[in-house]
């Protein structure tokens, strides 16, 4: 433990450390707070400058129910959860079997492949925004959702390998030699023993990548087109070109948009901070 | 009679060639989909957007061939040096990111009354978008009705318009990334400080080191991966930004907060340009900048496996 | 007998249904904003009323995404009719063989002429001929022009200025009464083009500016400089708002409902938020942009909507149907009404609205008509060339560092 506890501290240090505290998670949380009680209010306050102040009038179920029945904002987060629950699935269950394959068996490449799968995390997206948009059309999936949750698959493919075999890899061997003594065939394995041995990393990894997809918004540009498809950070862009100034509808919009992952994180806390934080305490 | 029998063993045979290969095909099976998919979406595009960068091509018409001609106008463009060194601007400021969410990490590592709902409160700006967050914060610096407006005026710098500002706007925008980048590395820090030996600290603080002695001889060492880690991710996001330039500015005013990754979008996939040839040559030399580090990254990753074995 | 009777009308039945099937329209449209997706409704179901053996299939793309799709589905699945604009716009799809050739609709006795287009949509002919050809049918468009705040204008006793002298002069009694004389909103650089375009309009007329546009001209060319020292005019006393590139076109629209700002250079569309915003007509006006060359013929700005047949349509022929009805008076009018814009056929009157009529009348006698510089110049000559205005609008001090790059820019884009 670092730096020195602070009851080990004089009285006056643990006292100004009580004021600090909140002081500073106040003044972190600022703008955040700025857009909440931004949604409370009506657009007079706005225009009127009253930005900090009591709201004049409270106006959030107003705001609200402007966002939703005004705007596709429901189709939005439907199109946002259609795109992330099946690609959170699709790059799980296919790492959980790349990552077995690469860390219980010793072949030929095998690291070369693996390393393969852990560069592909850094490369910049603009390298291949030209060639996966165009492999979408070929496939006639353009402008779906679809060819949305096939790219992020494929692409989150690469981030999960990463950490499953990592993961599977830190479990005891002796399991499956034992098993294999027994008998067990390669596929009872992975079956039996390796997946529910690593559902804390299945956990950790679905809470990771519902994040990462949910906020994706780069790629939900160059494949979506349409408001049909379009996932809710797309599609607050694309509102915000509409309320002009209206930014007691922007702020409401960006809390309904942020919900979800917001709630996942605080629900799913600890395995979110596992996934996240992965390799940050091994040497 | 002899048929069953002969059936058996044609099985039992198939079986027991499944059985003497099964540990090597094994492998290959289960890396078949996955692998697959990441060769077609990640892997094939790197190639193809490589040899798209030596065509000219509108999407429409047919692609014509035109050598490194795509490179000697990037060379030429004063856009893409702007863009590169906003580049460089992103890779350094974001850097803070790194010492201010250790800084962060430090003060949050203490047990009080309320401590994880506190630290749960510092870290949540990561999970929002930067899309939301590129939004929030754009309105944040608009010069008559943003929040910072008042504040603004307080200093004496009345309707500053932050992104409009050719010398600023990057800047701004930076400072909005660094808002969920410092949480993503104060939590980094924290979960490094949480397996510290205490062991350590007291051999340490026996021998008399205190404060600064004993963070830089006893406690940054032990966060090393940590940092790397933080480094790592920082780095990819400075590289990345993407989201908070195409939400915030769109690379302007004319052009000055324009990034590697958002110049290439604007070139190849905007409504006034369709420079796919082009677009690929900027994405090429992103690719190459992000190579080296890659490299590198791989070549530590190398070593621990070969220490690790 | 009944038999064969049967037998026959399964047969007609057969024809028909198949008939219907060859009837069927397939129509893209990116018109989802409220006003023009209604008038594309109503065109839709006055087509189908009239032409009971067509089925017309209506896929409505978002505005903005269809600039993508369009490039896409030309290809790949192509509709029967799609929206697009005239001009330059519509160049890389002539270019690249995915429009249509409709000549024979415009051509005198072309077989599919009625008499409507060759003569009542002459004056928008050329804005739909490339090479000689014209590539579809255009069915809407709208002024551009100076709106301003009558009031204020009365207040000051400032008349509505004819020359560029009276302009300027007009610009600098605002702003000695506090009011910044022009608003403009430049975030999203296409407003600037306005100003642009009617300057070199004003200064070098309709065939340098087409010609300019079509690259025949280079940017460091001293008419060129020319319509910088006017604009030099305007910006170095500062008579635009500040800080407008940090506005959309949107929020610049505010100083002015609030009386701050007197004019914005401006197409006919801002007059629907400035009137929801609660200026009346009798505070708010329209005057055509100023002479600023005497005598010079004054062309102006009037960007046309229009339909095309990509050329890998299925159903060309009730395509150009289509097209034909598009193309007559009526509809247009209607169509109009709707869109609160203006029809091109001469013979459909105008709704009665003062800005609608005064555009009318505007257009109807103008010399000539540009598409606005994002569609008279190619794409990236125009992406360019906006922040390049945008640029010299913040800091005209750059204008020559400015106008070498768009040099550059021009010699590659037209090679």
């Amino acid at each position: 433990m670092f730096p020195t506890p602070i009851e080990r501290t004089s009285i006056v240090t643990r006292s100004a450390y009580r004021i600090i505290l909140p002081a500073s998670l106040i003044l972190w949380l600022i703008p955040l707070l700025g857009v909440m009680l931004t949604a409370l209010r009506g657009p007079g306050d706005i225009t009127a400058g009253n930005l900090w102040g009591l709201p004049s009038q409270w106006m959030f179920l107003t705001n609200m129910h402007d966002v939703f029945t005004n705007t596709p904002m429901f189709d939005f987060i439907i199109n946002s959860f259609k795109i992330t629950v099946p690609t959170m699935i699709g790059a799980v269950a296919l790492s959980c079997m790349t990552g077995f394959a690469l860390a219980a068996y010793q072949f030929k490449g095998n690291l070369l492949l693996f390393f393969i799968f852990v560069a592909g995390n850094f490369i910049p997206f603009q390298i291949l925004m030209i060639p996966v948009r165009d492999l979408t059309f070929q496939l006639g999936l353009y402008d779906t959702v679809t060819g949305l949750v096939m790219f992020h698959v494929a692409f989150q493919t690469g981030f999960c390998t990463l950490f499953m075999r990592n993961f599977i890899r830190a479990l005891p061997h002796e399991l499956f030699e034992a098993a294999r003594i027994d008998g067990a065939s390669e596929f009872t394995i992975f079956w039996k023993i390796v997946l529910p041995l690593t559902r804390p990393a299945i956990a950790a990894l679905c809470v990771l990548i519902f994040t990462f997809i949910w906020n994706d918004y780069f790629w939900a540009t160059v494949l979506i087109q349409g408001q049909h498809a379009m996932p809710v950070t797309a599609g607050l862009k694309s509102l915000n070109g509409q309320w002009i100034a209206a930014y007691h509808l922007i702020s409401a919009g960006s809390i309904v948009a942020a919900i979800p992952p917001v709630l996942m994180f605080f629900i799913m806390q600890r395995h979110f901070i596992a996934g996240l934080t992965l390799g940050a305490n091994k040497g | 009679m002899n048929r069953p029998i002969s059936e058996f063993s044609a099985h039992s045979y198939r079986s027991s060639w499944w059985k003497r290969h099964q540990a090597r095909i094994t492998p290959w099976l289960f890396l078949a989909p996955g692998g697959m998919l990441f060769a077609i979406y990640v892997i094939a595009p790197i190639f193809q957007s490589i040899s798209i960068s030596f065509y000219e091509w509108d999407g429409l018409s047919p692609a014509s061939y035109v050598g490194v001609a795509n490179y000697v106008e990037l060379m030429d463009d004063e856009q893409f040096y702007v863009s590169l060194w906003n580049n460089v601007r992103w890779l350094i400021c974001f850097m803070l990111a790194v010492p201010i969410g250790l800084g962060l990490a430090l003060f949050l590592n203490q047990t009080v009354f309320g401590i994880r709902l506190i630290k749960s409160l510092f870290f949540f700006p990561f999970v929002i978008s930067q899309a939301v967050i590129g939004l929030i914060f754009t309105w944040f610096y608009e010069p008559n009705y943003g929040v910072i407006a008042p504040l603004l005026s307080l200093m004496g710098w009345d309707g500053w318009a932050i992104l409009a500002d050719e010398d600023y706007a990057t800047y701004g925008i930076i400072f909005a990334g660094l808002y969920p980048q410092i949480a993503y590395c104060m939590i980094l820090y924290l979960t490094g400080l949480n397996n510290i030996s205490a062991d350590q600290i007291e051999a340490g603080r026996l021998d008399g080191a205190k404060g600064w002695a004993l963070f830089w001889n006893i406690i940054l060492p032990q966060l090393r991966p940590a940092t790397f880690i933080a480094i790592v991710v920082t780095v990819i996001g400075a590289l990345r930004s993407f989201d908070m330039i195409a939400i915030m500015t769109q690379g302007g005013p004319w052009g000055s907060s324009n990034v590697l990754a958002y110049f290439m979008f604007e070139q190849a996939l905007s409504e006034y340009g369709y420079r796919m040839g082009y677009g690929s040559a900027i994405a090429t030399i992103l690719f190459l900048i992000m190579l080296v580090y890659i490299l590198y990254f791989i070549f530590r990753m190398y070593r621990d496996e070969q220490r690790g074995l | 007998m009944k038999k064969l009777l049967t037998a026959w009308a399964t047969m007609a039945g057969l024809c028909l249904s198949t008939a219907s099937f060859a009837g069927t329209l397939v129509i893209n449209t990116d018109t989802s904003d409220p006003a023009p997706k209604k008038a594309f409704e109503m065109i839709i179901k006055k087509f189908e009323a009239e032409n009971p053996d067509v089925t017309v299939e209506w896929n409505l793309f978002d505005h903005e995404g269809y600039k993508q799709s369009i490039r896409n589905f030309l290809n790949t699945n192509p509709p029967d009719v799609a929206n697009w604009y005239a001009g330059n716009r519509m160049r890389p799809f002539v270019k690249a063989g995915l429009f249509e050739d409709v000549s024979d609709i415009w051509a005198q006795g072309g077989g599919w002429n009625d008499g409507e287009l060759s003569t009542s949509m002459a004056h928008a002919q050329k804005s739909m001929t490339i090479g000689g050809r014209q590539w579809g049918v255009p069915y809407t468009y709208y002024q551009w022009g100076v709106y301003y705040r009558k009031d204020i204008f009365e207040k000051l006793g400032i008349a509505v200025p004819k020359t560029f002298d009276e302009f300027v002069a007009a610009c600098a009694k605002l702003k000695e009464n506090g009011v910044t004389p022009i608003t403009i909103g430049s975030k999203y650089l296409w407003t600037t083009a306005g100003v642009f375009d009617y300057l070199d309009l004003r200064v070098n007329g309709y065939e340098f500016h087409m010609d300019l546009t079509n690259g025949k001209i280079p940017y460091t060319d001293p008419r060129v400089n020319a319509v910088f020292d006017a604009w030099d005019r305007l910006v170095k006393p500062g008579y635009f708002i500040e800080n407008h590139a940090a506005y959309s076109w949107q929020e610049a629209l505010t100083p002015m409902v609030k009386g701050e700002a007197a004019m914005y250079v401006m197409g006919n569309f801002a007059v629907a938020p400035l009137r929801e915003a609660g200026l009346t007509d009798d505070q708010l006006g329209f005057f055509q942009f100023p002479e600023i060359t005497p005598g010079l013929p004054m062309a102006e700005e009037a960007p046309t909507d229009t339909v095309h047949i990509p050329s890998k349509a299925k159903n060309k022929t009730d395509a150009k149907r289509f097209l034909i009805f598009m193309a007559r008076a009526d509809v247009q009018e209607e169509v109009n009404k709707i869109l609160g814009q203006l029809p091109i056929n001469s013979g459909s009157a105008v709704a009665d609205d003062k800005f609608l009529k005064a555009g009318n009348e505007m257009l109807n006698n103008a010399y000539a008509m540009a598409q606005f510089y994002d569609r008279d110049a190619p794409a990236e000559m125009a992406s360019e060339g906006m922040k390049g205005f945008q640029e010299y609008m913040v800091k005209p001090e750059r204008r020559q560092k400015i106008l070498e790059r768009l040099e550059k820019t021009r010699q590659r884009v037209y090679k």
